[in-house]
């Protein structure tokens, strides 16, 4: 079960610089002293790090209580001592603390003054003095002790080692190894927290350095963090290489917009350009880490291909427009349109989505909207409203912390690493120190499911709901059982969003969690996604997680807006939409932040050429292509608003710009007052405001969807099922702009189990051909030994495996596989 | 009190209306300081801080680096500076160019004249000896923009001796080689080079008719 350290009671208590502190046992001397405000100087001692003790500089010199006299008290304390008579100073990083210690640091010991200086002194011996060319030159904690606890001196006067600079570890990760101190922070962060020991000390002595495998690039998706943590400028980022100092930079807090983790970041911009991010401490978010998409993934916007004014399509061509003509005209077709749909997309703030719904109701008179720009389900939609909607942290929901100190927790059509990376590192977190028992429901063991120590629950897709309901029996294979077992002593079930595509899983993931009192957790992908159905951006809930068929939830939204009365019947889902504008029930969309290509339309123009489209992007997409008119709206740094990550906890951020470009909620705002409508979303305050006047609703929560899982469809000869996810670095179009990023992401592979492949005649590294309903891809083969049988896994949508946009397929479509060559 | 003083006699009396011009008539004699500005143009003092200049490498090469510490030194704000990679790739295959020795240089510098004080602290923290200060003081204008200074105008001219970058450095040197003066004016082949670049710089635009 759970095991939460009772802290109160496990305190020693130790004087330092002749300061009491009582801390938790097991401190280390370093923590201890910043508790009692005494800065000791370090370079390899890192909170979230296992200690090493590697650079030497956090010496401290410790007196302990002498033995026990004749009458039971500790007789005088004595220095801890190395050479007779000479007092050894000790790493205060690497030393735990004890009762009735005695600690000096610089601040009271001179011999430790001179210490610290000493190795500072040999630190800086080969450490090039490069300062004005270094991009950590003003940021630099080697720099500052330099100045605090060096000399002004260096007796040093041979020449220093110098290295070719600088090594590519990665394409985004650069190496300056003279510059390195040896502090061993990027590998142990390699090692213990990401889980990818690509990089390691190599050699020896003065020639001592960070080396990568020569096989194995360092293509971790975390690798940034470790230029964040370097002490020196020995790792930089190739994307900020030389483009700025760290004075001229105007830092804003900001959350990322690229999944539903919600990482606290800060962007640091010069004169209206973004320069970099950074990952901000959040201890019950991200920790102090981010992934290398949310810190380099920000260059879409300046890519040279922005909206910046609106555009109306006249004689079939876009072409630019005021704002009022463009407005006139979005009011106009959308007027003339017998029937209107809204397209929300996933990526939008919770802000926006809530100005859409309204928009939907108020304005266009629908409840025709939906945010699931994926594939979805009706299924999904009432689970979302029976076990999502509405719960968050103060309400009781899993949280990061409760994965930390869960005993087991169940993955349920989920990649973490992929698709929620900062999930992935908190799991990983809870493997390594609270042995939490990770199982995943999946056809495939990923690298990422090794990670965290996972066991793979094998399940070809189309098959999770039978498997699922097999864990609920508790009879099965011995893993099954096992995760049944471990399930039933508390534990947390994690549901991914493609879930959705198989019938009846996501009622057996509730059914699952209701049998075992488990705790249940929906993570999707997006980062908007949550905040859009809290914001009532779905066809069957209005804001607050009301229920479009509830009058009286009806009535109180209706109040808030002034409005005599709302529409009453669910509206269409994402799919609906899209059938009605293919049969021309819908002859209006308004479409915020989607691609067709998501929504598996290959033939767009059959959909929204019929239709009058106004589309609120930022960037051409295959939906602007058709679009009437477009309003320019604002990306993330451009505006503020709030993201509601994947535990229902609002993350709310400034804008870092200040640009003419407004947010949706703005653009809608003006769109619906041309239409004659007041909608009341000038501003983010105003909205906000009204989001939390309007609050959660209080009427009965409706019931898990009981849906009975589908018959297997049989495979035929040949065939394969296909199993797919996006990778977290791809093809995605908020990764544009940034070529050192994608050089890092992963190359698209075939996954096969090793029985299947031995039956196809396949081997590990055959190129092969995988013919989908719509076309085919040429891959690489990689046999897994851990894996469903007569299952193929190819990502969703990276380069060489398309399959969203060339392919217009998904997961558990049967395709066939032949090795590339042969006919 | 006033009835005690003297009569100053009769001499006086007679010379005081002209008095005053004696010192009009002895200074006719002395040495004239004025200064016949603009039409004569005098030296300043050794040392006066007057105009920046981006100082060149023998060989050409700009000694900024792009650091941007005399921004961060400058106390009216007057410096812009922005930094970029020197990049060895042939300028056929897409290559920027090399424009000083080493990794780093200064892609963008501005000094604003209208900020700036002259008070030199710029000078003081320029790592690499790039900035100095000129005697050169005739700094009026009747538009703000054109006292925005750019990297173009401050660059100190081609000496004999240098070729204008991007050119790469001498072969066979390091970076640390020029600091230690081991670079004393431009190579036949950084010559060959430049030649070689401007050569298919005049070519390019007939290439395109035909």
């Amino acid at each position: 079960m759970t095991t939460t350290p009772t802290q109160a009671t496990d305190l020693v208590t130790l004087t330092i610089d002749g300061i009491e502190v009582s801390v938790p046992k097991g401190s280390l001397i370093i923590r201890a002293a910043e508790e009692a405000g005494i800065e000791i100087p370090r370079f390899c001692d890192h909170p979230s790090l296992d200690p090493v003790g590697a650079c030497r500089q956090c010496l401290v010199e410790v007196w302990m209580p002498g033995p026990p006299g004749p009458d039971g008290t500790p007789s005088e304390a004595r220095q801890m001592q190395g050479p007779p008579g000479r007092m050894k100073p000790q790493a205060s990083c690497t030393m735990t603390v004890a009762p009735g210690m005695v600690v000096k640091t610089q601040v009271t010991s001179e011999a430790i003054d001179k210490a610290q200086q000493g190795v500072m002194e040999l630190l800086l011996i080969n450490h090039p003095l490069d300062c004005p060319v270094c991009d950590k030159g003003g940021e630099c904690p080697l720099q500052n002790q330099a100045m605090s606890a060096g000399r002004e001196t260096s007796r040093f006067e041979d020449s220093k080692r110098t290295y070719p600079k600088p090594v590519n570890i990665s394409s985004q990760v650069l190496l300056d190894r003279e510059r390195c101190v040896l502090c061993a922070r990027c590998t142990r962060f390699s090692d213990q927290v990401a889980g990818d020991p690509f990089i390691a000390l190599v050699e020896r002595g003065a020639l001592q350095q960070v080396g990568i495998y020569e096989e194995q690039p360092f293509e971790s998706y975390f690798s940034g963090n470790t230029v964040q943590i370097c002490p020196v400028g020995a790792l930089t980022g190739a994307a900020y290489r030389f483009r700025s100092r760290p004075f001229d930079l105007v830092s804003t807090p900001s959350v990322c917009e690229h999944c539903a983790s919600g990482c606290a970041q800060r962007t640091d911009h010069r004169r209206g350009t973004i320069l970099r991010r950074m990952a901000q401490n959040d201890p019950e978010v991200n920790g102090e880490w981010n992934c290398d998409k949310g810190r380099w993934a920000f260059a879409y916007s300046s890519v040279g291909d922005r909206f910046e004014f609106p555009m109306v399509r006249e004689n079939g061509e876009l072409r630019v427009a005021s704002w009022p003509e463009a407005l006139r005209v979005a009011a106009a077709g959308l007027g003339h349109a017998n029937a209107s749909g809204v397209l929300v997309g996933g990526r939008v703030s919770a802000e926006d989505a809530y100005a859409y719904a309204k928009f939907a109701r108020q304005v266009l008179g629908t409840n025709d909207i939906d945010f699931r720009a994926r594939p979805h389900s009706a299924e999904e939609a009432d689970f979302l409203a029976a076990s999502v909607v509405g719960t968050g942290p103060q309400g009781g929901a899993v949280t990061y912390t409760d994965l930390g100190s869960a005993s087991t927790v169940l993955l349920l059509g989920f990649e973490p690493e992929d698709e929620s990376p900062i999930v992935f590192l908190r799991l990983r977190k809870a493997f390594r120190k609270n042995k939490t028992r990770v199982y995943a429901v999946s056809p495939v063991a990923s690298r990422g499911l090794a990670k965290m120590g996972g066991q793979l629950i094998a399940s070809a897709p189309g098959t999770e709901a039978e498997v699922i309901a097999a864990i609920k029996a508790g009879r099965g294979s011995k893993r099954v059982e096992e995760a049944a077992a471990a399930l039933a002593e508390g534990g947390v079930i994690l549901v991914g969003e493609r879930l959705a595509t198989v019938p009846g899983a996501l009622s057996a993931a509730a059914a699952l969690a209701e049998h075992t009192g488990a705790r249940l957790a929906w993570v999707p992908r997006r980062a908007g996604e949550r905040g859009a159905l809290e914001a009532g951006a779905f066809p069957t809930l209005l804001p607050g997680g009301r229920l479009v068929t509830d009058a009286s939830a009806r009535a109180e939204v209706a109040l808030a807006w002034d409005l005599a009365g709302l529409p009453d019947t669910p509206g269409r889902d994402c799919a609906g939409i899209v059938a009605a504008l293919r049969s021309g029930e819908l002859d209006g969309v308004v479409i915020g932040g989607v691609d067709p290509f998501d929504l598996g339309i290959g033939d767009a123009d059959a959909v929204l050429g019929g239709a009058f489209v106004v589309s609120l992007e930022q960037r051409p997409s295959a939906a602007t292509a058709y679009a009437d008119v477009i309003l320019p709206v604002a990306t993330v740094a451009e505006k503020s608003g709030t993201f509601v990550d994947w535990e229902g906890r609002p993350r709310s951020f400034e804008a870092a710009l200040t640009t003419t470009y407004v947010s949706d909620y703005r653009a809608l705002d003006m769109l619906a007052d041309e239409m004659g409508h007041f909608l009341g979303c000038r501003t983010q305050r105003e909205v906000a405001d009204e989001m939390t006047s309007l609050g959660a609703g209080t009427g009965p929560r409706p019931t898990a969807p009981n849906v009975p899982p589908a018959e297997p469809r049989q495979v035929a000869d040949g065939h394969l099922v296909l199993a797919t996810w996006r990778h977290l670095l791809d093809q995605g179009s908020m990764q544009d702009g940034e070529p050192f990023l994608a050089g890092t992401a992963p190359r698209a592979t075939a996954r096969v189990s090793a029985t299947t492949a031995q039956t196809l005649g396949l081997a590990d590294g055959d190129e092969v051909r995988v013919d989908l309903v719509t076309g085919a891809c040429v891959v690489a083969l990689v046999t897994i030994s851990e894996m469903a049988d007569h299952v193929i896994w190819l990502p969703t949508n990276s380069a060489g495996s398309d399959l969203r946009v060339a392919l217009a397929t998904e997961g558990g479509d049967h395709v066939f596989v032949t090795k590339d060559g042969d006919a | 009190m006033a009835d005690e003083q003297k009569s100053p006699g009769f001499f006086a009396e007679l010379f005081a209306p002209i008095a005053g011009f004696g010192v009009t008539f002895s200074t006719m004699f002395r040495k004239v300081v004025t200064e016949e500005y603009p039409e004569e143009k005098r030296p300043t003092a050794r040392r006066f801080h007057g105009r920046h200049q981006l100082n060149r490498h023998p060989d050409g090469l700009e000694k900024c680096v792009g650091c941007e510490l005399c921004a961060w030194a400058c106390p009216a704000d007057a410096i812009l500076v922005e930094g970029a990679t020197n990049d060895d790739t042939p300028i056929e295959d897409g290559g920027a160019g090399r424009f000083s020795p080493g990794e780093r240089y200064g892609r963008v510098y501005q000094i604003n004249y209208l900020r700036c004080i002259f008070c030199g602290l710029c000078i003081e923290a320029c790592p690499t000896r790039a900035l100095t200060m000129t005697n050169f003081y005739e700094l009026a204008d009747n538009n703000r923009a054109d006292l925005i200074f750019t990297k173009e105008q401050l660059l100190a001219p081609l000496q004999s001796g240098m070729v204008q970058p991007p050119h790469p450095m001498v072969e066979g040197l390091e970076e640390r080689d020029y600091y230690l003066g081991a670079v004393t004016a431009a190579t036949d082949a950084q010559r060959a080079h430049v030649e070689e670049q401007s050569m298919r710089h005049t070519q390019e635009p007939t290439e395109e008719v035909h």
